[in-house]
């Protein structure tokens, strides 16, 4: 894992000091709340409804135990005894007081972290797939140049006040599972024919109320071109990105509106100045980065495979979990775990403070001390011997996470919606555990499938509704809640927006069209292996439509 | 008719002007108002409690008055006024005089 330096510790600590006092005088009522809302959001702290909100950033979604041992602290002592990890790898605390702030920051700093651009139109946390290092099927731990681009992009005086808020993904694999195509900027690292490590790069994806597949502008970008290049994507789009209008200041708007080729001339015509300068990466400092992230020393631990086909004969529950939340990792004696948020009626991505304690407990004993936060709101042990994993499994049933869910239709990504947030039109938590609950029969979702669900209470999209296979997205209609269906959206390598399926439903009719959709994919798929985004591609939205709607047309 | 709300400045608690004069933790003893007048009059005391640094995010909100209960008119304040509605244990309702005589 990547290390503080003493660079870091000063910045941080500076900026805790900074923050502190702010909020002092604030508190004094020596500047106004014009003059400290700016100041708060840079360091992470919204009003929501009920309270503040402080957004803590886990760059690329990796903890040590140490961490999370902290996140729980926090948790506890100034918070209500839980969190919610987000679809930016993040934690949120919904309740703390301003004046406890400064106290936390300081808790955070003293385990290397901090609640830096979590907020404000600047550079976000980058994110990054949550296998990453683990994962078999990566060219190379995507996480290292994610650390570089953060580094580089900290408080960067250029980038710190852009058109619009700034998010950047990396992946490492083909198979993407960090949705870098609904990115700013998306980087697929990969490796070319002569073995060299390159990216991919892709701009102007986006979710929010103008949704955008990102396009591909590079297939082959050499590694040390990274700042160069994406500082060159930065100038072009802080020049010309539009300030005049908030709904159309992202980049995706810049790409739409100028045209790809024309973009794409001026980012090279940028670059072309700025290519062989300073921002080349020096190969001993991609070096010197790549080797905070190194492998655990990953033992031989042969016997696993034994071990499992034993215990599973022990116990069925286990055989499942081990099915759905396991994943193959790059050594065969290992497997990387994902721990399911998501228990049937609970609320998408909260973990209880004895809960965090317990997962930095369990990583600490059988996980190399590394547990990650997965965009999809779960929590992830990325190393773990094939031989522990029973004894995984047994510890996490004790605390309640041991929900074999992993990309099943009750795995659903919810946004905190309107029971706290201040943007909400609608709320999203409720009717993620209702639709939980109506399936929560684990054989009836697996015979459904993969099936990515995801629910935002508002059109900024923070749920990722545009890409869920099938997407909810909560809005306003005469002072009540009603929740539009959008389907065939996806967020891997095949990206896609999903397509609105009719009018919207009330919330007691919600979950009763979800279960009309999954029965409708159910009658129409060729066999069990067509999964539902295979066969809404195949078919369309006809069939769906005919099922939700035909009775109404009938009548009308 | 229409009460004032805001969040208070020192730990975001949502907070409702009451007809004492104080910022009441509850949305029960708000003051109401049912005329430009009073509009005026509550607006004018959110301003000054903003500029004196009691309170953020000031808003005057619709609300019905119903058996007596006030009742806000959109989901969002109902929610405000109670709490999370996925969470009974948290925020006002979670008090144990909240809804009690």
């Amino acid at each position: 894992m990547y290390r503080y330096d003493e660079f870091d510790h000063d910045f941080v600590k500076a900026r805790v000091a900074d923050f502190s006092d702010q909020v002092e005088r604030r508190l004094a009522g020596e500047i106004t709340e014009d003059q400290f809302r700016p100041l708060r959001l840079m360091n992470g702290v919204y009003l929501q409804l009920h309270a503040y909100m402080l957004r803590i950033a886990v760059p690329y979604g990796t903890l040590s135990s140490k961490q999370m041992r902290m996140l729980g602290h926090i948790a506890r002592k100034y918070d209500k005894g839980y969190g919610h990890f987000t679809t930016r790898q993040n934690i949120q605390f919904n309740w703390p007081a301003l004046s406890d702030i400064p106290a936390i920051l300081a808790d955070l700093a003293s385990v290397e972290m901090h609640a830096i651009q979590t907020s404000g139109n600047c550079i976000r946390n980058v994110t990054a797939d949550h296998f990453a290092g683990a994962a078999a099927d990566e060219a190379a731990d995507p996480r290292p140049y994610a650390e570089i681009l953060r580094q580089w992009s900290s408080v960067h005086p250029e980038f710190s006040y852009l058109p619009r808020k700034f998010k950047i993904a990396v992946t490492g694999a083909e198979r993407d599972r960090a949705a870098i195509q609904t990115h700013d900027i998306g980087l697929h690292l990969k490796k070319n024919d002569k073995g060299e490590l390159g990216f991919a790069v892709y701009i102007g994806g986006g979710q929010g109320r103008t949704p955008m597949v990102a396009k591909k502008i590079r297939d082959f970008l050499p590694e040390e071109h990274l700042l160069s290049y994406t500082t060159a994507i930065l100038r072009v789009y802080n020049l010309h990105g539009r300030r005049d209008n908030k709904y159309k200041a992202r980049i995706k708007i810049l790409v739409h509106e100028t045209g790809v080729d024309e973009i794409v001339r001026q980012v090279e015509h940028e670059w072309q100045a700025l290519k062989d300068g300073e921002l080349r990466l020096p190969e001993a400092d991609v070096a010197a980065i790549q080797s905070y992230f190194a492998p655990p020393a990953l033992t031989a631990r042969p016997g696993g495979d034994e071990a499992v086909k034993l215990a599973r004969l022990d116990s069925r529950s286990f055989g499942d979990w081990v099915d759905q939340n396991v994943f193959t990792h790059r050594n065969p004696d290992y497997a990387a775990v994902t721990i399911s948020l998501k228990g049937i009626g609970e609320v998408p991505g909260d973990a209880t403070d004895s809960q965090m304690e317990a997962v930095a407990d369990i990583a600490e004993k059988y996980g190399f001390d590394e547990i990650r936060v997965s965009h999809e709101q779960n929590l992830i042990l990325p190393h773990v011997a094939r031989a522990d994993l029973k004894a995984v499994y047994d510890a996490l049933v004790a605390i309640e996470l041991a929900t074999s869910n992993s990309n099943l239709i009750s795995d659903i990504i919810a946004c905190p919606g309107l029971d706290y947030c201040a943007l909400a039109n609608a709320r999203s938590i409720p009717v993620a555990q209702e639709i939980s609950r109506r399936f929560a029969s684990l054989e009836r979702q697996r015979d459904i499938g993969e099936l990515k669900l995801k629910i935002s209470g508002c059109i900024n999209a923070c749920g990722h509704h545009h890409v869920g296979h099938i997407g909810i997205l909560g809005v306003e209609k005469k002072g009540a809640e009603l929740y539009q269906v959008t389907l065939g959206g996806s967020a891997d390598e095949h990206t896609s927006v999903g397509e609105i399926i009719g009018r919207g439903f009330g919330p007691e009719e919600i979950t009763d069209a979800i279960e009309t959709i999954v029965e409708t994919y159910l009658g129409i798929r060729l066999d069990r292996s067509e999964k539902f985004l295979d066969a809404y591609r195949r078919v369309g939205p006809a069939p769906f439509k005919e099922a939700l709607y035909a009775s109404e047309a009938k009548a009308a | 008719m229409k009460i004032l709300t805001a969040n208070r400045l020192t730990d975001g608690e949502a907070v409702w002007f009451a007809a004492d004069g104080t910022w009441a933790e509850t949305i029960d003893v708000a003051e109401t108002v049912g005329d430009k007048a009073g509009e005026a009059r509550l607006e004018a005391i959110g301003k000054a409690a903003y500029d004196n640094n009691e309170v953020v995010d000031v808003n005057l909100i619709d609300v019905s008055v119903v058996n007596g209960a006030i009742q806000p008119l959109r989901l969002r304040e109902v929610i405000r006024a109670a709490g999370p509605s996925n969470r009974l244990d948290l925020g006002k309702q979670a008090r144990p005089a909240a809804g009690a005589a």
